[in-house]
């Protein structure tokens, strides 16, 4: 995929972190306010679409893109996963919330739900990139 | 409440126009413009979890569909061609059919902007009680059902496995 203008990579430059850290502000306050894993993720995913559109794709950089997605995404499912699982380890059900639960509006409150947003943004931001990746960046050979 | 009707009669439009045009990037734009007028419906009936996902989403699908289709000639060809008997007399009767056990089941329902809330009630007042939450709706759904969120990210796992899968650039020569 080429890249677009001296104007929209100025303008990307500029703007792609603070997506970013929107997406890990949504992540980070899902507990609080709307939004939460999902949302968040799908920002995260989108500040690196945003890169990608604006300054184009070759091939080195989406074989690294394809592998640290793939990481990105079995490492925020593991952590979902082992998350619901830790509470079998100590004795408790499966999604037994194990972690102190705090003051209700505190930034650390409601014991793993903060730290399941966290896992589900990982997931979800690695996993769209990956499928942006395929579906649109990547340019296909056709061979007969 | 009105506001509401005119986003649907909008919603409506967009579909339309965008399964009958044969602009395919038209066709994109007019789905995004349904997705949008859903997320303002979000908005409007007090649903902002929802609508956030619905907006970040209904943009990363519009920049998928709209990079996809700029690199075809993005002219639906099938559109002249006159659509066959038999398909099209089955697909009104089964409309017809879906419609009329569509309209029975409506009519089950509580009236638009009542819901019975038997169970969203319960979680309202223990909620923050309980999980210590401030967003209800991340204790319902991190907390109460796990289980089902869990599946969802499975489902978007096994989704993610089957895409990179069909379409990997290395395959076999």
């Amino acid at each position: 995929m080429k890249g677009m203008t001296l104007i929209v990579k100025v303008i990307t430059r500029l703007i792609a972190g603070y997506v970013f850290l929107f997406g890990v502000y949504i992540v980070l306050h899902g507990h609080l306010t709307p939004g939460g894993g999902f949302a968040g993720g799908v920002i995260i995913a989108a500040s690196f679409i945003l890169l990608i559109l604006a300054f184009g794709s070759e091939e080195l950089r989406e074989r690294l893109g394809y592998t640290y997605s793939s990481i990105f995404e079995s490492i925020g499912g593991l952590l979902f996963l082992f998350t619901a699982l830790f509470g079998l380890f100590l004795g408790y059900w499966f999604f037994f919330n194990f972690l102190p639960k705090g003051k209700p509006l505190a930034l650390l409150s409601s014991g793993i739900i903060p730290v399941c947003n966290i896992a589900i943004g990982i997931k979800v931001g690695a996993g769209l990139f990956a499928i942006f990746l395929a579906l649109a960046a990547t340019k296909y050979i056709m061979k007969e | 409440m009105i506001e509401l009707y005119i986003l649907l009669v909008v919603m409506f439009g967009a579909g339309i126009v965008s399964v009958a045009i044969k602009d395919l990037l038209a066709s994109a734009i007019a789905m995004g413009v349904v997705g949008f007028s859903l997320a303002i419906i979000f908005i409007l009936v007090g649903a902002p979890d929802l609508a956030i996902v619905q907006i970040v989403v209904e943009i990363l699908t519009v920049v998928i569909f709209t990079a996809v289709l700029l690199r075809s000639t993005h002219i639906d060809e099938t559109l002249e061609s006159p659509p066959a008997v038999f398909p099209t007399v089955t697909f009104i009767l089964f409309a017809i059919l879906f419609m009329v056990f569509f309209v029975s089941a409506l009519r089950e329902f509580p009236v638009f902007g009542n819901p019975v809330m038997k169970v969203g009630n319960e979680y309202i007042k223990r909620a923050i009680a309980e999980v210590r939450a401030a967003n209800v709706v991340a204790a319902v759904i991190l907390d109460y059902r796990g289980y089902d969120t869990l599946g969802e990210a499975t489902v978007l796992f096994t989704s993610v496995i089957g895409v990179l899968t069909i379409l990997r650039r290395i395959g076999k020569r």
